[in-house]
């Protein structure tokens, strides 16, 4: 009796111990990027492009980053949303064997776990091919629609999962087709799980560097065509690092501190609209 | 149903749109002789028109809609192979240039010289991947139990929402924070603890440790999935026996649990492997094989990410890259089958 009493308390130790280490030192990377982010940030630094030597200790700003990482990360969740949502839609039984479906849920589950600077090169293979250096705010675009398209398919598909049959039935009793019962009753019903889905996608799509280091390039100025070299917020917070000037790299934590806070925005976003949507599905 | 009669149909905004842009375009072309906004507007109508069409017969709806989504998930499968086939393409030229046993076995990464021996970053990427899943596995299957079962509601509420965030934040972000805080600390502190006393701070272990950080939130935040959602009454059942709660946890819920919580190492397993930014900050980027922990090293994926700009003045280096990204497509694709397969008999065995 003793013993096992014992052991109880010897594991209850290690829990709250480890509970300590992970809460410690995700904190400690908060408070870290927020301590060393908020002092260096200005309206300055917040409005205006990196022209004018923002990498050589001058003024300037980082908004041409910002400007970067939204026209790249907002086009390639709009597509990956729509290529995502009509094959969680067809994954259903009502459309595919269970066997295929489960196959292209496998392929997905892998395309997820592949390391995003796979697709950084498989984008650079093609820019490579046809002969283009440097890098475009294109192909940046498809590196990122190809990674978020397993996110959002997969969250999407979790949340189809769960739509009552009762409901599809009770659709098709009335009359209506197969794609008309995907696209408006289970469509309806899923919405959380949609907005939620896409939201993921997008803080990942945002916040990945290293599909984006390969294939955007830089520069200082906004893009003005599809073609352009940009900047991004992930790959300005890896340039500013490797500068050897000290008040140069303190810039670095201003750029994180503003996508992390992007970040943080959009998983509040995320929750306050899932709640919201969450009202009307019948359970 | 799409409305039939005059009135009905201008009631739908579609068909209004639909007008005034037809309306636009024919301003357009003749008031300011504008063609590109004559032909946007025009195309803008037409495709309304075409849409507008397809809605008025349910059929042709239904089937253009069931082809499209068709269209899209045979996309996704052309996509995968397309990747693998890509990779595999791009890989011949080195490996018609060297043969594979002189790519893997040879430790001589020199690109400037030809030479792509790459059985150094292999070491280092096994190394670093083992360390930080032997440092995270262990603290965050304890720390999701306690989460799950022993911490107060309140405590839960709190915790849960916060790891889901972390879950979300960059890689860069950490790999910022690593820079500031934890290779200073392994340069003063840890590294002269175990008693090497040249580290600059930039190593393998500097690595091991944010990469566990990392992926303390995945792996947290899918095993506390699979806890609840084992049924209570298999605790209550345990529990009544007699067992201590510790025991419950040992013999009941890790069992039923089981599967899902294999399936979260695994995942935590694919991105510490494939960590590429946050492990290029940190690890010193010498194509070594390691004497010490606290030394430099490269990763497979770091070693993409600190090459790929001379990628254009040496032609072959190209191709020795894309074989390093083929390795790390073909390692997630085993791992992630051998994760499938072991809990598709894991969840036969272990049912409940």
């Amino acid at each position: 009796m003793n013993r096992r009493n014992l052991e109880e308390k010897i594991f209850l130790g290690l829990m709250l111990a480890s509970v300590f280490i992970v809460m410690g030192s995700l904190i400690l990377i908060v408070t870290v990027i927020v301590l060393n982010g908020a002092p260096s940030l200005s309206i300055e630094i917040l409005t205006q492009t990196s022209e004018g030597g923002f990498y050589l200790g001058a003024g300037g700003g980082f908004l041409n980053a910002i400007v970067g990482s939204l026209l790249l990360a907002l086009p390639a969740t709009g597509l990956a949303f729509l290529i995502g949502i009509a094959i969680a839609l067809y994954l259903q039984k009502d459309f595919l064997k269970p066997g295929i479906a489960n196959f292209i849920r496998i392929c997905l589950d892998i395309l997820w776990g592949v390391p995003s600077v796979v697709y950084g090169v498989f984008c650079l293979t093609i820019m490579i091919a046809i002969g283009m250096t440097g890098g475009s705010l294109l192909f940046g675009i498809i590196a990122l629609t190809l990674l978020e398209i397993p996110i959002i398919t997969r969250s999407i598909d979790e949340s189809i999962k769960m739509v009552p049959s009762g409901l599809k039935e009770s659709a098709y009793s009335l009359g209506s087709s197969k794609f008309e019962t995907a696209a408006k009753v289970v469509r309806r019903q899923a919405m959380p799980g949609i907005i939620a889905g896409v939201l993921l996608g997008f803080g990942r799509g945002i916040g990945d560097a290293a599909s984006i280091l390969l294939t955007v390039g830089d520069s200082n100025y906004f893009p003005s065509s599809i073609s352009d070299q940009t900047a991004a917020l992930p790959t300005m917070i890896l340039n500013l690092v490797s500068m050897p000037d000290q008040v140069v790299q303190n810039k670095a934590y201003a750029v994180a501190f503003v996508l992390l806070m992007i970040v943080l925005l959009i998983s509040i976003i995320t929750r306050y609209l899932t709640k919201k949507s969450s009202k009307y599905i019948i359970k | 149903m799409p409305p039939r009669t005059i009135r009905g149909m201008l009631k739908n905004k579609l068909v209004l749109v639909g007008i005034l842009s037809l309306f636009l375009s024919f301003i357009f072309l003749f008031l300011f002789s504008n063609f590109f906004l004559f032909a946007l507007f025009l195309i803008i109508f037409i495709i309304l028109l075409v849409y507008n069409f397809i809605k008025v017969s349910r059929k042709l709806y239904d089937a253009l809609g069931t082809r499209l989504m068709l269209l899209a998930t045979v996309s996704v499968i052309f996509l995968f192979f397309l990747l693998l086939l890509i990779l595999i393409n791009g890989s011949i030229n080195i490996l018609s240039d060297q043969s594979l046993s002189d790519l893997i076995f040879s430790s001589t990464w020199k690109p400037f010289s030809g030479k792509f021996g790459l059985f150094a970053v292999i070491v280092d990427t096994l190394i670093v991947t083992a360390i930080s899943m032997v440092i995270a596995v262990p603290i965050s299957l304890l720390s999701a139990i306690y989460i799950a079962e022993y911490a107060p509601k309140k405590f839960r509420n709190i915790v849960r929402p916060f790891i889901d965030v972390l879950a979300g934040v960059p890689s860069v972000v950490f790999g910022l924070c690593a820079l500031l805080v934890f290779v200073p600390l392994v340069r003063d502190d840890i590294a002269p603890f175990f008693g090497s006393n040249i580290s600059s701070g930039f190593s393998l272990f500097t690595a091991s440790l944010i990469l566990s950080i990392m992926v303390f939130p995945i792996i947290i935040s899918l095993c506390l999935e699979s806890f609840n959602s084992v049924p209570i009454a298999l605790k209550e059942a345990s529990l009544s026996l007699g067992a201590t709660k510790w025991e419950t946890v040992k013999k009941v819920i890790f069992r039923a649990a089981g599967p899902g919580v294999l399936a979260a190492i695994f995942l935590g397993f694919g991105r510490a492997f494939g960590e590429t930014i946050a492990v290029s900050m940190v690890i010193g980027n010498q194509e070594l094989i390691p004497k010490s922990l606290f030394g430099p090293g490269q990763t497979l994926a770091s070693l993409i990410a600190s090459n790929y700009t001379e990628v254009s003045s040496i032609p072959i280096l190209a191709s020795a890259l894309i074989f390093v990204a083929l390795i790390l497509f073909v390692v997630v694709l085993i791992f992630n089958l051998l994760g499938y397969f072991v809990l598709q008999r894991a969840s036969k065995r272990w049912k409940y």
